[in-house]
């Protein structure tokens, strides 16, 4: 069952090809909550990544000890560790992030995302492969978050990573960093990468010329 | 292990993996606990020193309508200022607001919001508003200086008239009504508990 992809390929799948969220459309939750800065989506996709990465290598090292009815009990037993783990870093160290993420970060338990790639990667694969897979997951959450987090922050509050880049004369659109502005631009942005993956259009491309 | 009866497994398993998770949880929180119940102690006192005037230290104190905090300075027994937390609903979700007091109850001398889940951009002003460039804590610090009697009320797109008047926020009406129910019933609550103590006084 395990997987026969290069360990590049392995890495590199999550950030484009299988992109968590443009290509699966999984984490849908965090992705359209936090975006509303920069910031929230940088801390948010580190946080993901770290619950990912960790989890990943404690399922794929336990995957011959669970029992298969049991297993996923046992994931989100592993999962909620690792992500209560992360929301206690955050509040002890990082206290403005924690309050501004809110109670985003324990419902990474429930990010499908980070079960998905449980179930249909690390407990199928070695610990090697696993923590390639889910880096490139992480990497690839991380820039969907930061991309909309960017457009979203520069649209709805002129701002990008919390400082001004837009002058006075910019009125904010309020929309962009309210929840329809982010149904909004991650529908752009997916009609866009479809767009651009889509392979009929390279056949038209060359029919022309 | 694969001698062993699958029922066996399950339930032993499922128990090395809680357990494990339980060690793990334990022994991060003996190390987080205390920074995090540093930074809420550094956040309240913080908060505190934001809403009352200048003071030298504070007492908190038990009333049956929760913590007080009385603020003193240059060794006086005479408070400067009062503090509580007032919690309450706002639009979407809980509101903490620390609020100050004048010692004889009549004056705001200041409010924080410290916790809140309003809608960003607009219920968010209550606590700072970034599109207003020159003064994004306008919301917050109109308070200072409101007269409490007869109650706080909102007035929407003008200056207040009277002292006891604040301006609302545009687009997010109900945040800031929000903020001047929960002053006004917790207000009350206070001036009762303070006065049943022996204060006032005036």
């Amino acid at each position: 069952m395990s997987s026969s992809l290069s360990l590049k390929a392995e890495f590199v799948k999550g950030i484009w090809k299988e992109n968590p969220v443009m290509a699966s459309l999984l984490g849908l939750c965090p992705t359209l909550a936090v975006t509303n800065a920069a910031n929230n989506g940088l801390a948010m996709g580190l946080a993901t990544t770290f619950v990912l990465l960790s989890s990943s290598l404690m399922i794929s090292a336990l995957r011959n000890f669970i029992p298969h009815q049991v297993r996923i009990a046992g994931y989100i037993v592993i999962i909620a560790t690792f992500v209560t783990v992360a929301d206690r870093f955050l509040a002890a160290y990082f206290p403005s992030i924690s309050a501004s993420l809110g109670p985003y970060i324990p419902l990474i338990v429930v990010n499908c995302l980070i079960l998905g790639r449980q179930e249909a990667f690390s407990s199928k694969n070695g610990i090697g492969r696993s923590l390639l897979d889910s880096l490139g997951m992480g990497i690839g959450f991380i820039l969907v978050l930061v991309v909309l987090g960017i457009i979203r922050e520069i649209l709805g509050s002129g701002s990008i990573f919390g400082m001004a880049v837009l002058g006075d004369w910019f009125t904010p659109w309020m929309v962009m960093i309210l929840p329809p502005g982010a149904f909004l631009t991650l529908g752009i942005l997916i009609a866009l990468a479809n767009w651009y993956n889509d392979p009929s259009r390279s056949k038209e491309r060359r029919a022309v010329s | 292990m694969s001698k062993m009866n699958l029922s066996t497994r399950m339930i032993l398993v499922l128990t090395l993996i809680t357990v494990l998770s339980g060690g793990i949880l334990a022994g991060w929180d003996t190390i987080t606990k205390p920074k995090i119940a540093f930074h809420r102690q550094e956040a309240l006192k913080a908060a505190i020193g934001d809403v009352l005037p200048a003071h030298d230290t504070y007492m908190s104190e038990e009333t049956e309508f929760g913590t007080i905090y009385i603020a003193t300075r240059d060794s006086s027994e005479q408070p400067v200022g009062i503090a509580f937390m007032a919690v309450g609903s706002g639009f979407q979700g809980e509101l903490r607001i620390m609020v100050g007091l004048s010692p004889d109850m009549t004056q705001l001398t200041g409010i924080k919001v410290l916790e809140q889940i309003e809608t960003p951009g607009l219920g968010t002003k209550i606590v700072v508003d970034p599109s207003n460039k020159q003064d994004p804590y306008w919301f917050p610090a109109q308070f200072k200086g409101v007269h409490v009697s007869p109650e706080l009320v909102v007035v929407k797109n003008a200056k207040p008239t009277h002292t006891n008047e604040v301006q609302g926020i545009t687009g997010a009406t109900i945040s800031s009504k929000a903020v001047t129910d929960i002053l006004n019933k917790q207000i009350a609550d206070i001036k009762t508990a303070w006065t049943s103590r022996g204060g006032p006084e005036s």
